[in-house]
């Protein structure tokens, strides 16, 4: 029997707490409705993990609420990789909070497993008084090691050093509920509660089960808890490791100064890179994210893809790319804030390179086989377009608040997450917003405002023939952003349809007037 | 039970397939049927909206997509930058599957208009497409025929509007004759329905020239065809509200 590879994991506790700059105060990190972390202050009142925000607020009224942004959280952890990463390079970030390192070469160099916890967690904690602001209720990291990442992580949660082999034995008292906290899918939770309801109630209950049977009768996600539960790396020590060839570079000439065209290059990499491995039937477990900038410098970091990202799981193209898009942020953004680290410069080399891989499993396709594979068609004739016009060109609506048409609907670049959802009301009728022109809205609104002249009931738009105005409508008076003076309008919108039975939505700022859109 | 009943009809509707290959006709709103030989938008073929002096046009070709879009197929529009997409959207069209390119290079060559429309005749169901316009504006001959067999060959619908002209004959010209809007009075009121005439007219089967009356948009919301009393109504209660019937073109 193999044990897992002796692993020190690092884990910051309620780390979208510490990204956001709360933990001072009882404060809770909202994603989709329910609280994914709280501050310790927060926990003290009775908010947890799970609760609706209303739960939570009921628990304690004066409770601070933040949305969840996973690439903030990503951009605060990189000055802790950067700590972490100076004991060894070989650093592997688990998810932002929680990052892991073999510690076979740097425990014998620090001195021993208690000597190198204790070294990596004072640097730590220095590199987060830093940056929380220290005292009491500062931000704090716990260090755990332990035979194979996941009981080093369960290790870490009680800042324990778990000797050589003993970690079956470590994990045996935990109930089995913990499983699900190491990625938050559904799937898990509901084994989680088979197990439970079948009387396995501790990891020791089901670490006794003979391995086939618990291979038979929970499937391939059981006898990967069930190898957990024994202290075992959840991925065979075996796992294979890929020939060269299926790295993926992009040399980029002049260099990529801008996140945005950089996060581009990356999603066209990172889809060559699953496509290459997808032709020899692999997914990839672990990435490592390499960057040269202007100035020689190599950046480089490793990321686990698992199957808790964004966008349906972590082994797709979307969910690396989305991955290398943080990590390029934090190091664009973030490297200027670091004292230590010098302005980069432009990026000119990226690189990918699957560092672990595994058997891709598949996936199942719809019933009738067409939604998915219509919809990653046109993905590929779309990046195909905004490969050669730009990531810009083409885009996707979503439907936002405003007054005017305009305003009504937000361009989002296609493949890029379209903004959080606007809030709506019970139901999910849309907010009022007074002052807008009822519908049917017009079918061409004009990109930048055509000026138009309206004199004595007779309309002209952009010096061309006038025309008389047979109806109208109006004023409709708005004076939208009036605490800010640099977008404060104050203006009227008009409807008027002309002799030739055409209706325009004309807007009035003073005596200048606009052809805003027009029904056509 | 009858609820029920419906409910479970319309989630069979939903589970079913988006686009079968072998299906040649995409469908469009019932009240747009009776001008479209068949009743659809034959897969392969190029239908033109036009409005010569009178607007509708874009509206028209948007109610166009709404039935294909809110089936599950995709749609995209290229060269219409001036598209209301929020109208696209009350029209009926499901904005997640309906990617715009919003700006093209310019001249035939890769990433030029026709070069990106060809891109997406290959990925989806129903291209709007606004033939770049002005000067220097229209589409060569040569690329209206290749786009021509490239949609045949795709099964895509190639649907043209805006100012652009589209060089080669169509199997389908729609054409907004007249236009007349509901609801807007001299100083009172707001825009609510537009009354118009669509002329259908073509190669092959549509050679034959339909008519319809309809609303575009009706003032309830969606597209209707204006129903036979409605009309005779419509001259009568114009007397009283004379500037309703002004409104008229």
């Amino acid at each position: 029997m193999v044990s897992g590879v002796r692993t020190l994991v690092v884990w910051c506790p309620d780390w979208p707490i510490v990204a956001a700059g709360l933990c001072d105060r009882p404060a809770a990190v909202l994603a989709g409705g329910r609280v994914v972390a709280c501050s310790a202050s927060a926990r003290a009142e009775g908010v947890a993990r799970g609760l609706r925000r209303r739960q939570a607020e009921a628990r304690y009224p004066p409770l601070v609420v933040a949305d969840h942004d996973p690439a903030a959280d990503a951009r605060a952890f990189e000055p802790v990789a950067a700590a972490v990463e100076a004991f060894t390079p070989a650093i592997e970030i688990v998810r932002p909070g929680i990052c892991a390192l073999a510690t076979r070469g740097p425990s014998r160099y620090f001195g021993g497993d208690e000597a190198l916890a204790a070294q990596v967690a004072a640097a730590v904690d220095e590199v987060l008084a830093s940056s929380g602001g220290g005292g009491g209720t500062g931000p704090v990291c716990r260090v755990g090691i332990a035979d194979g990442p996941y009981a080093a992580e369960r290790a870490a949660r009680r800042g324990l050093i778990v000797p050589p082999g003993a970690s079956a034995a470590f994990l045996a008292d935990f109930p089995v509920s913990t499983l699900s906290f190491r990625s938050a899918t559904e799937g898990n939770a509901e084994q989680d509660d088979l197990f439970f309801r079948l009387g396995i109630r501790t990891l020791g209950d089901l670490a006794r089960l003979p391995a086939p049977a618990v291979l038979a009768r929970f499937g391939p996600d059981g006898a990967v808890a069930h190898r957990l539960a024994r202290g075992l790396d959840e991925r065979p020590l075996a796992a294979r490791t890929p020939p060269p060839d299926l790295a993926v570079t992009a040399e980029l000439d002049p260099p990529v100064e801008r996140l945005e065209t950089a996060a581009f290059v990356a999603k066209n990499l990172a889809d060559r890179l699953h496509h290459g491995l997808g032709a020899v039937g692999l997914t990839a477990t672990c990435v490592l994210v390499e960057a040269e900038w202007e100035h020689g410098e190599r950046l480089a970091r490793r990321w686990r893809l698992d199957g808790s990202g964004s966008g349906g799981g972590g082994h797709t193209a979307a969910a690396l790319a989305e991955r290398v898009r943080w990590q390029l942020d934090g190091w664009m953004t973030a490297a200027a804030a670091i004292a230590t680290t010098r302005l980069p410069g432009g990026l000119t080399l990226l690189r990918l390179e699957p560092e672990e891989v595994r058997p891709d499993d598949g996936r199942q396709l719809g019933f009738w086989g067409g939604d998915r594979a219509i919809a990653e068609r046109v993905a590929r004739a779309l990046a195909r377009v905004q490969g050669m016009l730009g990531p810009d060109v083409v885009v996707t609506a979503a439907p936002a608040g405003g007054r005017s048409p305009a305003d009504q609907i937000r361009l989002v670049p296609w493949g890029e997450m379209p903004p959080g959802a606007r809030p709506t009301g019970p139901k999910g009728a849309t907010p009022p917003w007074p002052g807008r022109i009822p519908s049917p809205t017009p079918a061409v609104v004009h990109r930048s405002p055509v000026a138009a002249q309206v004199v004595d009931a007779q309309l002209s738009v952009a010096g061309g023939p006038w025309s008389a105005v047979t109806a109208w409508a109006g004023p409709w008076p708005v004076d939208e952003r009036w605490w800010d003076a640099a977008t404060h309008r104050h203006r009227a919108r008009w409807q008027v349809v002309t002799a030739e039975g055409t209706a325009h939505l004309l807007s009035q700022e003073g005596d200048r007037w606009e052809v805003e859109a027009t029904y056509d | 039970m009858a609820v029920a009943a419906a409910t479970l009809s319309e989630l069979a509707g939903r589970a079913q397939p988006v686009a079968i290959a072998g299906d040649r006709l995409l469908p469009v709103l019932p009240a747009l049927e009776s001008l479209l030989p068949g009743g659809g938008l034959r897969r392969g073929s190029v239908v033109t909206v036009g409005g010569s002096s009178v607007t509708g046009s874009t509206s028209l070709a948007l109610s166009l997509l709404a039935a294909v879009s809110a089936q599950g197929s995709w749609c995209a529009a290229v060269g219409l930058p001036a598209l209301g997409l929020a109208a696209a959207a009350e029209m009926g069209v499901v904005l997640e599957r309906f990617p715009v390119v919003a700006s093209v290079g310019r001249g035939s060559g890769p990433g030029g208009w026709a070069w990106v429309v060809a891109a997406l005749i290959d990925a989806v169901d129903v291209v709007l497409a606004g033939p770049p316009s002005g000067p220097g504006g229209g589409v060569r001959t040569a690329d209206a025929r290749r786009l021509t067999a490239r949609v045949r060959e795709r099964g895509a619908v190639l649907l043209t509007c805006g100012d652009g002209a589209w060089p080669e004959p169509a199997e389908v010209c729609l054409t907004v004759t007249s236009a007349a809007w509901e609801g807007l009075g001299r100083g009172h009121g707001h825009l609510r329905g537009r009354r118009v005439e669509v002329v259908a007219g073509g190669r092959g089967a549509a050679a034959r020239e339909r008519r319809a009356q309809l609303w575009l948009p009706h003032p309830d919301g969606g597209v209707r065809q204006v129903e036979d009393e409605e009309a005779g109504k419509e001259v009568s209660s114009g007397e009283r509200r004379p500037h309703a019937r002004r409104v008229v073109s």
